[in-house]
């Protein structure tokens, strides 16, 4: 070989390789302890907090249910949380913007899976970031509340488009901020065509039915016979 | 901005596929599609951010853009959309939920020096 002159050699891999192989253990992991995980993402200031607040006080009474909460700084997301009585563990990212699937993977570390059937996961508030990593879960839900301006998912298309449900949250306002729900699905329907969309609000006490029934039909889906 | 983590992920693992293959990597090649949540100048930046105090410093990176291909059912064919704001079809506006390629993150070759 002439010296100075480069080779070029074929590696082809994923550059995030390190994390879809985390992430895909941890998915036959929580597929060997019968537990569904259901991922929530959104701007900061979409409600995920409060939604899954509430989810997680309504289905303790039926199901064995937990959550992890990530955040860059505080954990008064997981303080907020355990009043729900829910198992709850704070994952602070310090500075980055994002969940991978080693950050869930050292959170479960000294859980017991097999004890349970529902996990949430909340990321961090940001709706660039997440959409690169995968976190082993069963469903991602991405949050948009009507405050937010119904093109936003033709504004972040990525993590929309690589979402499996879309939650319209903070419902209860919809009327004060004159939110039109046409267009908002409409928007949804244009980056992710045949996403299934419900609504929600934090605020009501049957405000999370809608969710609620989605959820329990994935779960009997993905677990036959916990039902 | 994640555009740093994912810098730091391809510089580690391109040093080692260069330790691996030997030689020192004057070149990175990658695939970047247009819903990979990437952007290519901060993707830029942050690399030679990451490449600092590693055998990687100094080295190129070379991206090759991956545009959007999604199937269009009525048509059957696939077709490339310029934007991923509206994932339907440019010809007959069917809504084509399948994504072919545009995805990609994907370090592809090394270029090295022995």
């Amino acid at each position: 070989m002439t010296a100075g002159v480069p080779r070029l050699v074929e590696v082809r891999q994923n550059v995030l390789k390190r994390n879809d192989l985390l992430a895909r253990a941890l998915r036959e992991r929580f597929a060997r302890a019968g537990v569904y995980v259901v991922s929530l993402v959104s701007s900061p200031g979409a409600g995920k907090t409060a939604l899954l607040e509430q989810l997680l006080t309504v289905l303790r009474g039926r199901y064995r249910v937990a959550a992890l909460v990530g955040d860059l700084a505080t954990d008064n997301d997981a303080e907020r949380l355990a009043r729900s009585q829910a198992p709850v563990k704070q994952i602070t990212t310090g500075t980055v913007c994002h969940l991978d699937a080693e950050m869930v993977e050292r959170a479960l570390e000294d859980w017991d899976l097999a004890g349970l059937d529902l996990l949430f996961i909340e990321n961090v508030g940001n709706l660039v970031c997440p959409a690169s990593y995968d976190l082993g879960e069963s469903l991602r839900c991405v949050l948009m509340s009507v405050t937010e301006g119904e093109d936003k998912p033709r504004k972040y298309p990525t993590i929309f488009h690589g979402s499996d449900l879309a939650v319209l949250t903070k419902i209860d306002l919809a009327a004060a901020v004159e939110f039109d729900r046409g267009a908002a699905e409409a928007s949804i329907q244009a980056v992710r065509p045949g996403m299934p969309v419900v609504t929600a609000s934090a605020r009501r006490p049957d405000g999370t039915a809608a969710l609620l029934a989605f959820l329990e039909a994935r779960l009997v889906e993905a677990r036959p016979s916990a039902s | 901005m994640h555009e740093l983590s994912v810098a730091v992920s391809l510089v580690e693992l391109a040093w080692g596929e260069g330790e691996r293959l030997g030689g020192r990597v004057s070149a990175v090649h990658i695939r970047l599609g247009a819903l990979s949540g990437v952007e290519k100048d901060a993707l830029r930046f942050s690399y030679e951010v990451a490449c600092q105090d590693t055998p990687l410093a100094g080295s190129e990176l070379r991206i090759e853009d991956v545009p959007l291909l999604v199937y269009c059912p009525t048509c059957a064919v696939d077709r490339v959309l310029d934007s991923a704001q509206f994932l339907s079809c440019g010809i007959c506006g069917t809504p084509t939920p399948e994504v072919r390629a545009g995805r990609e993150l994907e370090l592809v070759a090394l270029e090295l020096e022995s």
